[in-house]
Parts: structure tokens; sequence; C-alpha cells
């Protein structure tokens, strides 16, 4: 049963899970592999990773030497198909332009959504990032702990395999042993940058990311992920060997036709198709959750995209897993005499909270690493090391004026030259051309280092996204309006990080360029770091949340939302990992209850 | 292209055109010229794996002088020297004309600052040196680039030039370190796949004081 046409979908569904990407894709595989009959609906079109993905294409290759466009916004070889902050015939509206109010919505249409791009940062919460209200009075706690989902954190990096280490930091979980792959050898810049910050009191460990740095244990993982379920065992492993360890080239955010790192189509979705029990139909944009007379969910309602036909599906269950906003939006569109504000939203938080990630990016020049011989430091593209947030004691005495902390992704290093390559260099060069500027470009290249922070937001009444009451999507949907703003708690976050990076840089002996000391200059606008989360968050109390900590809305016993939309906040660790670990669990309680009869 | 590289384009995008251009515009110096044919661009499901040329999404639009001229600046820029060959032997100036003729917001505000550019460079020398840029030898064409290489040296009245010089640089150098010569000229030597990855050499380590 694998691939259906809309015509062609059966009748006698479990689940209908709605999306493909991390949430979707995770709560297809957990439902199929034990068992559930799943029909899972993608808006975007299929895609095919093993043939489509432009694995050692060099920039000249590609028009404009692969820069991004607002086509392709990410570049020309980003593994992003019909997305970006804009696709064109689904529009949304932002209340202002302005750089601190602005929201910019990233979609992807294609089976698999956002992971086939995804930096595959693979971080963990930790116990302080569920319950942050009780640590410092702010926002909301999460209603299961870092205990509940640890199971799942080791279950899904057995199964898509992320690499890292444990160093028994604060709030920075190890993963119990075998869980996790070797980390990547560092580079020259990683030693350089870990120096110079270890002299500043700040750590360096190893990244932990979503690539393959050897084969997965296709003997043993399988057999812990899925005990006693040998069909299960043998279909995963099988699988399992046919992904190929990192050959050390090739940026991933094209994805991986050698299937070397996590994206769904090509770790969640094979082992869930194999086992017989997943349909996906594509080019299925559905647009609202039908609801019965008894107030159960009875599936929902979807446009297929290839014939403009609206259709009806129908499962025991549905599952929305179409990205925190889109969502949220299904609900807000799904409107009856019972729900006039919109399904499962007695409690009018539906599309409230939506948070994204703090980012705020410094680089600078850094003379020791000029004029190195000629270094192959592809690696696995990056994030061979990276800092934790290490600032929890100073933060806890109010000494730092902002509430919740931000980890550092950084880079460096003989990396593929491009369009960027030998531009922007006046501030270094003076304004060379001719035969010294050739001199100094091969100088220059490879001692540049990148410093990214990625913080926590705290959720906010400001930060939230509701139904335009005019403006619809080319398929007559009514859309998004977003609304935004930061507090101090972010801003000054941003301009901690600007002086931070400034000054590791400066203790490399290196120049830091553009360091920006206005926080609100310096914090990227909402929307753009892609993390965005909340819109219908999960917590203990029916009136201040949307669903339970099984990710079942309050409302509707048959209707659960697995995407990042129900997180309460947004650590600064990078969601995807949590998405993952949160919809597995979700799942295994969906299974349980089906088994009960009672959904 | 890296997430901060994506965040200067979004914010450049929604810049409007400097007012100098405006003016320009407005006071009638080749609109035409200044904006190029509408095209659809590539779309947003482009194939990729299959290698492009340029030209094939959109027509390239200077004319036969401007590349003329387009090639003897990149080679300023960029010169045949022992490592590797000129700028326009690897097909830079292609590159440029592709970028100038592309329907995508920043490349339209790129063009007339090239267009200009390479017109200011022409009136320059004519006023000068009574000829074209082109025609100038190399001590009339550095006598002209010097004043303009950098944007902060620059003189009051030449700050637009010197904004087009870097632009064009900026392009240039691009163009050609994305080229296999270009690569190659920078010792690059990843993209290639490997049984293991190493990482750094430990003699390197111990000569860069970090091991």
């Amino acid at each position: 049963m694998p691939f259906v046409t809309a015509k062609s979908q059966q009748s006698a569904y479990d689940v209908i899970v709605v999306g493909s990407g991390a949430a979707g894709g995770q709560t297809a595989y957990t439902l199929c592999m034990e068992g559930a009959r799943v029909l899972m609906l993608e808006a975007g079109r299929r895609y095919r990773p093993e043939s489509e993905t432009p694995m050692f294409q060099t920039p000249d290759m590609a028009p404009l030497g692969g820069v991004g466009t607002p086509q392709k916004p990410f570049g020309f070889y980003d593994a992003t198909v019909d997305g970006g902050w804009e696709v064109p015939g689904e529009p949304y509206v932002r209340t202002t332009e302005d750089h601190g109010g602005r929201f910019d919505w990233w979609r992807a249409r294609m089976l698999g959504g956002r992971t086939n791009h995804w930096g595959r940062i693979s971080l963990r919460n930790g116990p302080y990032d569920f319950k942050p209200r009780s640590r410092d009075g702010l926002g909301f706690d999460w209603p299961l702990g870092y205990e509940d989902l640890a199971p799942y954190y080791d279950k899904v990096e057995l199964l898509i395999g992320v690499y890292g280490s444990s160093e028994g930091l604060e709030n920075t979980p190890n993963s119990p042993p075998g869980c996790l792959l070797p980390p990547p050898k560092p580079i020259v810049s990683d030693y350089a940058i870990a120096k110079a910050a270890r002299r500043l009191g700040i750590p360096v460990i190893p990244g932990h990311r979503a690539v393959l740095t050897r084969a997965l244990d296709h003997t043993s993982n399988p057999r812990r992920l899925h005990p006693g379920n040998a069909g299960a065992q043998r279909i995963l492993a099988a699988d399992m060997r046919s992904r190929a360890p990192c050959l050390w080239a090739t940026p991933c955010g094209r994805g991986c036709s050698i299937r070397a790192n996590y994206q769904s189509t090509t770790v969640h979705l094979p082992p869930a198709l194999a086992s017989g029990k997943l349909d996906i139909t594509t080019d299925a944009m559905v647009y609202e959750v039908t609801l019965g007379p008894d107030g159960h969910a009875t599936g929902v309602n979807f446009v297929d995209r290839t014939t403009g036909r609206h259709q009806h599906a129908s499962a025991r269950v549905v599952v929305l897993a179409a990205s925190a906003c889109e969502s949220a939006r299904l609900l807000l569109n799904s409107k009856s005499a019972q729900f006039p504000d919109g399904l499962a939203n007695s409690s009018g938080k539906v599309g409230r909270y939506l948070m994204d990630t703090v980012g705020s990016d410094v680089y600078g020049q850094v003379p020791l690493l000029e004029s190195l011989p000629p270094l192959n430091e592809e690696g696995a593209d990056g994030h061979q090391m990276y800092t934790p947030w290490w600032l929890y004691r100073e933060q806890l005495a109010g000494k730092l004026g902002f509430a919740r902390g931000y980890h550092i992704e950084f880079g460096g290093g003989q990396r593929m030259p491009g369009p960027d390559t030998g531009a922007g260099l006046e501030w270094l060069t003076g304004g060379s051309y001719g035969a010294r500027f050739k001199e100094d470009v091969r100088r220059f290249y490879g001692s540049f280092v990148y410093f990214s922070g990625r913080g926590e937001m705290i959720p906010n009444e400001n930060s939230y996204c509701e139904i335009d009451p005019s403006v619809k999507d080319k398929w007559g949907i009514p859309v998004l309006r977003f609304h935004w703003q930061w507090s101090e708690h972010e801003t000054r976050q941003a301009a901690h990080m600007q002086r931070t990076f400034a000054d590791i840089i400066e203790a490399m002996g290196g120049k830091p360029r553009e360091v920006q000391s206005d926080g609100a200059k310096a914090i990227a606008p909402g929307g753009l770091i892609i993390h965005e989360v909340g819109g219908a968050i999960m917590g203990a109390d029916p009136r201040i949340s949307v669903t339970n900590q099984w990710c079942q809305t309050w409302d509707v016993p048959n209707l659960f939302i697995t995407d990042g939309a129900v997180f309460p906040s947004n650590a600064d660790k990078n969601p995807t990992l949590t998405i993952m670990a949160v919809a597995w669990r979700a799942a295994d309680h969906i299974l349980e209850r089906l088994r009960r009869k009672e959904l | 292209m890296d997430r901060r590289t994506t965040i200067k384009w979004m914010l450049a995008a929604s810049a409007a055109w400097p007012a100098w251009q405006q003016a320009m515009a407005q006071a009638g110096h080749g609109t035409a010229l200044l904006r190029p044919p509408a095209a659809p661009g590539y779309g947003t499901d482009p194939d990729l794996v299959t290698p492009h040329r340029r030209g094939e999404f959109w027509p390239l639009t200077l004319s036969a002088a401007q590349r003329r001229l387009a090639a003897v600046l990149s080679d300023l820029i960029i010169p045949a020297d022992a490592h590797s060959p000129s700028a326009s032997a690897v097909g830079v100036v292609d590159f440029i004309d592709e970028w100038v003729s592309a329907p995508y917001p920043t490349q339209q505000r790129d063009r007339p600052t090239v267009l200009e550019g390479l017109r200011w460079l022409d009136e320059e020398a004519t006023r000068r040196f009574g000829k074209g840029f082109a025609d100038l030898d190399a001590a009339g064409q550095a006598a002209i680039c010097d004043t303009i290489c950098d944007a902060a040296r620059a003189a009051p009245e030449r700050r637009e030039a010197a904004r087009f010089f870097a632009l064009y640089r900026d392009l240039t150098a691009g163009a050609f370190y994305s080229s296999p010569a270009g690569r190659a000229d920078l010792g690059y030597i990843g993209n290639v796949p490997l049984k293991s990855f190493e990482g750094a050499p430990p003699e390197l380590l111990r000569r860069l004081n970090l091991s």
C-alpha cells in the first residue's frame, strides 16, 4: 500500500497523519511499525532524494552561482521544493514589515517537508527546559519532564543516527551507551576556537547532528527499538543496512541521496512503507478537520492539488503534524457550531504563544588561520563542535539581564569556494585588485570563523497567529495573519551573543567584523531561524492549553497534534529532535488507546 | 549558501534603490536599459541535477560593447598569473551578464549599479585620456581604478563609482572562485568522497600551537 492517489485511498484507516516531516514521519513510523493502518496526507509533491539530490554539483553549474533568490531562498541547490518564506499562491499576512515586529513563515511543499534541508543539529532538551516557569517564574512548564521524554530521545537517536558525545554538563543531557555515533574529528579552526573560548571559561564540546559517521548497528538497534516485534525488527534491520555512512563531502542542506543523514523521506518513510501499513497521498492540501455529532473527529477535508477536487478522508484518529503554524491554521479554519472559534479551541489558545529561536551572528578573520596548506575540511558539513549554554548560575542569580540561555554554533575552514569567496574583503585588503587581490584571496581563504547564537525565546501574549478576515490562498483557504514581538529577554540575549562572539574572535587574535551592541538590531527577525513552535501548546490545565502531555487535544479525544505546535517553551536546543521524541511518545499512547478500543 | 547570507539577502531585498539611481531613472538616463526584461526565473522546483548554462532561464542582456568592457575590468581585477587563468578566461563575463539580467530583487538592484558603473568608467577615461576605458593602456586603466578601488578612501564625488567597483570585484571574484580553475587556485581539495575523515593534521596543530 505505498503511494496512493486521492481516488485510490482505502476507507479503513486507523489514523490519518497530516504532514510528512519530522513529526508526521515519526508518528507514521511508530504507528505503522506497530501495526496501525495509516493514511498520510502531504500538501506538497512526491520527492525522491535518491535521484533528485544534487550531491557533487558545484556552484558554477547553477544559475547565479547558486545564491539564494526568492524562488530558492537557501540557494539553488537547497533541497527545498516549492518552498521558502514565500510560496506562490499561498500568501500570509504580516501586521508589520518592521525588523522587530515581523514574522516570516518558511514552508516547504514537498514530501518530507523541511526535514529535507534542515541543519540536522539534534540536541536534547535538558531537565530545566521542561520546567522553565518553576525555575524562573516566566513562560510555561511542560506537563512532562525530562525523565518522561528521555527514553524517547534514546529511541530517536537509535533510529535516525545522531553523532555526539556525553559530557555531563549542566542541563545538557548525556545519552545512554550505544545511542550516539562518534562525532567527526575537529578541523583546525575548531581547535583554535576551542582554545580561545576555554580561556574565557566557555566550554566547547562535540556537536550533535543527525549524520551517520558510521553505519547504524542493524543488529542491536532494531531489537532495542521494537522489542518483541520480529516483523518490525526485520524491516528496520534491512533498512538500516541500506543506509550508507557519510562520505565526508556534499552539503547536508541539499539532502542526501545515500541516506547518510536524517530526512523523513530517507529514514522514517521507507521502513513505514515497507511495513505495508502506510498509504501516502501527496498533493493533498488539508484544510479542515471534520467533526461528528458525538464531538469526535471523523476525518479531514483536503484539496487534491492535481485536480482541484475537494475530498474527504476518514479514520478513527486524526493527527496533525503539519508544522506549528499550519496545524494551528487547520484548527482555526475548522469551525462548527460546537467550536465557532476553531476546533479544540475552547481555551482560546490556538495560534497563541508562537516562538522562534533568538538568532544573531558575528564573523571575523583570524591571522593564525591564514595561508594554511590545502586541507579537506568538509567533514560532515560542519558542526563538529559547539558550545552549550554555560552561564546557568550567573543567569539564575540575575546577573545577565535576560532569563534564558543560548548555545553557539560555529564554523570555519577551507569550505567549497562559491559566489561569496573573495567578496567583501576591503576591510582587510584596503581595496586591492589585480595580482595582489589574487594573493589576498589565497591568503584569507579559510581564515574566517563564523559564530551563530541560537537562544531561547520566552512565549508572550503579543506573538501569535490568527486567521486573516479577508485573504485566502489559491485554494480558497483562509490564511494566517502573524503578530510578533520580542521582549528584552530576547534582545538583551542577542546583544550578549554579539559581545561574546567578538570576545572569542579577539581571544583568537582575530578581528570581528560588524559587532552590534544594540540587541534589537542584532536579533534576526521572527521566523528567520525557522524554529517556530507553539500555537497549540500542551499543558496540565485545559483552560490555558490546547493539548495534554500526550498531544491529545483537551476538546476532541481522537484529535492529536504531534508537531512543534505543542511546545510550551522553546529551549535554545534546536526543536527537531524533541519534536520527534514527543511524536513517538504520543504515537505510543495512541497505539495503546487503539488497542484498548478507547479511540 | 548559509543562513547568514540568506538573512543578508532577505534584508537587502526589502531595501529601496539608492536615491541616486532613482534620480537617474527619473531624469531619463536609460531607464529602459536599467530594467532587465521581465522573466519568470527558474521557478520553485527547478531540475537540480543537470548542470545549467548561462542564459538558459533568462536572456543575457549586455551589449557587445558592455561585455568587452566587462571583460577588460574583470581581468584587471583577476589577471592571469602563474597559478590560474584570468577571470574572463573562465566565463566570468557570462556570469556577470547572467547576474545583471536576472529577474530577482538583488540582481535587479545591482543592474543599474553595474551598468551605470561601466558607463562611468568610459566617461572618466574619455574625460581624462580622451578614449574609452577598454582602449587605455594598463597605466591609464590603473590610474582610474586606483581612485575607486577602496570605497573608504575614495573622493566624495567618486563614492558611487567606488561602490560599483566593490560590487563588480565581488561578482568577479565570486564567479572566478566558483569555477574549477578558481577552486584549484585556492588549493581546494574537498567535494570528493572519502572513506574516513581525519580532521586537522596533528603536525599542523603543533606548528600552530593548538595541540
